[in-house]
């Protein structure tokens, strides 16, 4: 490990304290506030009453307009290109690549909006593609967040919203209040990003893609972006207890044009190939990616057919031959021998 | 609606006119009532599905079966592309070279086609960089094929990899590179930025070696060649299109891909450079005093940076693929377009801003003899019909003509300067008494084929690029160069415009009709 990554993990532990002591020394106090009781805390309800549920404002129904106010979007930008792009950088190192590949959409005047659909192995999926989404759609970008996990309290969809402009979207079935708030927002010209696996990988290989972001694109005429994300899994993967600095790639694809009365499953599959061809491009290389679409042997994102320790197997096999998610590791020092 | 083409008469109202002068530029007051100024037509718009307009020219080619269907598995294919020297300045990427390519790869891999070679169609220019192969191709078909050795650039100088293919009945030996010689299929991307670009010069050119470029690239054909951005007037194609013949009945089939861009040549905050003077608001004013005076006070190596690091916004306008001929026929239409500006009459002074890039100075010095090439082998030649300027005419060019070179890229422009250009100026002689001896030097010979350096006669084919205009004018006048180094070219130094004009009044008269051409961005004067 170099002088620069001992920094960073120093940093990294340093916070962790800072954060413990702030715990530490405000515990006094949330006591003997839970203590006083009412009215310092909330009333407790009496036998035989029953009390009027309220309107439910959590889950789907999480009000987000805000969020996209001039003074929201000002804070947010500001805190996406300052701390957010800086941890962004310490925890992950992405690597971005087929940029490019959006050039002509990017070039248009008046740029026109687009659903960007990465693959999904973890919370830092958001933040990461919050900061490598090109111009000129990085600033006018909403991403849709499971409506059961980011906005079932208050604290966490308010600040979901504010700082990564998410919106709360039903992973089952799309709604309607979702679907009608997505293709609003899309008619107003906010580009999207959704994950159409619905949740994070379980085990690291992908889940099945749903037809979300399909049925979205085919209904507003958006181009899909397909993006492959490699290396978030082993940095901070579902169940993982603590950061794992490493490495990461990113690659966007080409735009796919939903055809004229496409089937939303087709429009779906071909999204789905796009990100397998991705996936099997950052690991070999474009031409052998290409030979091997041909032999119809792109890798799965889903992983092998078979269960049990044997897909493990194989995903550390694949995480060996490259350096994408790879813990950052000490180099090693050979003695000098004159 | 882009404005086409335009002649402004020059009156007491018309504002001064921009010079490029290198690294830097100047604005110029031209004598009213009998001077013009020619400004190139405004950017086209380009194609907006860029990559479907591809594809549909791979499906769809002139004169040839669909691409798909001329690829089969266990063949040879072989992708040529032309090198740095286009375009200029280099565009934003991704390059057009890139996308053509990959959507040929596409097609390649559904077909089953293993064995691909990706080659740099150099001719004897100096190889490019890896930074250069990237920007042309993209990292994704530089990763695929360089590591596995299946992207490389054409070595003219070795005889191992050299096939001959024939000779043409005027003896025009066709010499070219043994794989895409040996292929089942060449498919050549080409970027046409200019008339004199494309047909059968790219294969017969770039992938040709000097036993074969030397029967084209001499002072008879180039004298005769007029211009060079009319095909049916230039002998240097002539003698291109029939090696082109041996090379369809010896060689491997040809598949032609040819683009065209628009001349959108400068991004912003340089954009007021493709304006007309008249129409700088208030910040392209400020931009061109900001940058002008600054750039007075950089040191020319630093300046150099900046201006070379310049990405250009220009689009693909058309594409066209198939039939070598019959695509080219097409892309020199298309070129015509948007270039063509309709002139009326010749002119006693052409004057001529010289920037600070040319197809050869690339990420380089814009050393004397390539300042020369620029104005008389390039500009000059941007003409249909007739030369703007009338035969014993005078030139007048600004540049500041440094006595530098860039010993990496031009070495053996530093020797030619010194001991050829010091014994004469006369393309004829310098063909007859020293072309040989730096053709065959061991030493440049193995520059160009290890290193980054132009082929040791390099510097020869840029002088016979001139010739035309030498003869052809009484005068050449350079303004603001190094004293020194324009006297080595032949020419005659002068301080200011007014001092050139002065001095050319010794051979057009003291009320001579005078027009500028203002490029970049290019243009072509179409001269009634």
């Amino acid at each position: 490990m170099n002088s620069k990554d001992l920094a960073k993990k120093g940093t990294l532990k340093l916070l962790a304290r800072a954060g413990d002591a702030v715990e530490f020394a405000a515990r006094p106090a949330i006591r003997r506030v839970r203590k006083l009781g009412f009215p310092y805390r909330a009333p407790t309800v009496p036998k035989g009453i029953v009390i009027e549920p309220k309107e439910d404002h959590l889950g789907a129904n999480f009000e987000t307009n805000w969020a996209r106010t001039p003074v929201a979007r000002g804070f947010r930008r500001a805190f996406l290109a300052g701390p957010v792009t800086a941890a962004v950088r310490v925890i992950a190192s992405p690597q971005v690549y087929g940029v490019d590949r959006l050039a002509d959409l990017a070039r248009l005047e008046d740029p026109i909006p687009v659903i960007f659909c990465p693959n999904h192995h973890s919370h830092l999926d958001t933040p990461l593609m919050a900061t490598v989404i090109p111009q000129p759609w990085r600033n006018k970008v909403v991403t849709a967040a499971a409506a059961d996990y980011f906005f079932n309290t208050r604290a966490k969809g308010t600040l979901a919203a504010l700082s990564l402009n998410a919106i709360p979207i039903d992973r089952e079935a799309t709604g309607r209040k979702s679907a009608e708030q997505i293709r609003n927002l899309i008619d107003t010209g906010w580009s999207l990003v959704i994950y159409p696996e619905g949740g994070r990988s379980p085990d690291g290989w992908g889940q099945e893609w749903k037809g979300g972001a399909a049925y979205i694109a085919s209904r507003t005429q958006t181009p899909l972006i397909p993006v492959f994300i490699d290396g978030t899994g082993s940095i901070f993967g579902k169940g993982a207890k603590k950061l794992r600095p490493g490495r990461t790639r990113i690659v966007f694809g080409a735009p796919i044009w939903p055809e004229q009365d496409e089937n939303i499953r087709v429009l779906g599959s071909r999204l789905q190939k796009a990100v397998e061809l991705l996936a099997d491009e950052v690991s070999t290389d474009f031409w052998d990616s290409r030979l091997r679409r041909k032999e119809k042997a792109t890798p799965k994102l889903t992983g092998p057919e078979y269960n049990g320790w044997r897909r493990q197997w194989l995903l550390s096999e694949m995480r060996q031959t490259g350096d994408t998610g790879q813990r950052r590791r000490q180099k090693r020092r050979w003695p000098d021998i004159g | 609606m882009p404005r086409p083409g335009f002649v402004q008469e020059v009156d007491r109202s018309t504002p001064p006119q921009l010079f490029w002068r290198g690294e830097n530029f100047s604005l110029e007051k031209l004598p009213a009532d009998r001077s013009r100024v020619i400004y190139a037509p405004e950017p086209h718009d380009p194609i907006k599905d860029i990559d479907g307009a591809i594809r549909h020219a791979l499906l769809n080619p002139i004169d040839s079966d669909p691409l798909p269907e001329l690829l089969f598995p266990g063949m040879k294919l072989t992708i040529a592309f032309d090198d740095v020297s286009l375009p200029l300045p280099k565009m934003t990427r991704p390059d057009i070279r890139q996308r053509v390519i990959e959507a040929v790869l596409d097609l390649a891999a559904d077909a089953g086609v293993d064995d691909v070679h990706i080659i740099a169609a150099l001719a004897l220019h100096r190889r490019m960089t890896e930074d250069e192969l990237r920007h042309a191709l993209g990292d994704r078909v530089y990763d695929a094929f360089a590591p596995r050795g299946t992207l490389y650039q054409h070595d003219a100088e070795d005889p191992d990899n050299l096939a001959f293919l024939g000779a043409t009945p005027e003896g025009e030996e066709v010499e070219i590179n043994k794989r895409a010689a040996e292929s089942d299929l060449l498919i050549y991307v080409n970027i046409n930025l200019v008339a004199m670009d494309g047909g059968w010069k790219s294969t017969a050119t770039g992938l040709a070696s000097y036993r074969s470029l030397r029967h084209h690239h001499n002072p008879q054909t180039l004298l005769h060649s007029n211009s060079l951005m009319d095909q049916h007037r230039s002998e240097l194609h002539k003698s291109n299109w029939r090696m082109g013949k041996i090379m369809r009945d010896n060689g491997p089939k040809i598949f032609q891909i040819e683009t065209t861009l628009n001349n959108d040549s400068f991004p912003d905050p340089f954009g007021f450079l493709g304006k007309r003077e008249w129409e700088w608001n208030a910040r392209d004013r400020a931009t061109f005093v900001a940058s002008s005076k600054a750039l007075n006070r950089t040191p020319s190596s630093i300046a150099r940076k900046i201006f070379h690091s310049i990405e250009a916004p220009h689009q693909m306008t058309s594409i066209q693929a198939g039939e070598v001929e019959a695509v080219h026929k097409i892309t020199t239409e298309n070129v015509y377009k948007q270039q063509i500006v309709e002139v009326q009459g010749q002119t006693d002074i052409l004057t001529m801003g010289i920037p600070y890039i040319c197809p050869y100075n690339v990420n380089s010095i814009m050393n004397p003899i390539l300042v020369m090439c620029t104005a008389l082998g390039y500009f000059f030649n941007m003409y249909r019909g007739k030369p703007l300027v009338r035969e014993g005419g005078v030139i007048i060019m600004t540049h500041p003509t440094p006595w530098e070179f860039n010993s990496v890229h031009h070495p053996s422009y530093i020797d030619f300067f010194e001991q050829v250009l010091s014994e004469t100026t006369d393309g004829v002689r310098m063909h007859k008494e020293y072309e040989k001896k730096f053709a065959d030097d061991d030493w440049y010979r193995h520059l160009y084929r290890t290193g980054n350096a132009y082929h040791g006669v390099h510097p020869f084919y840029m002088w016979y690029w001139g010739t035309h205009a030498m003869h052809h004018c009484g005068r050449i006048i350079i303004v603001g160069g190094d004293v020194r180094a324009v006297r080595r070219l032949g020419f005659t130094p002068a301080s200011t415009l007014n001092d050139a004009l002065e001095i050319a009044s010794d051979v057009v008269g003291r009320t001579p009709t005078i027009t500028h051409m203002r490029v970049p961005p290019l243009m072509i004067a179409d001269v009634k």
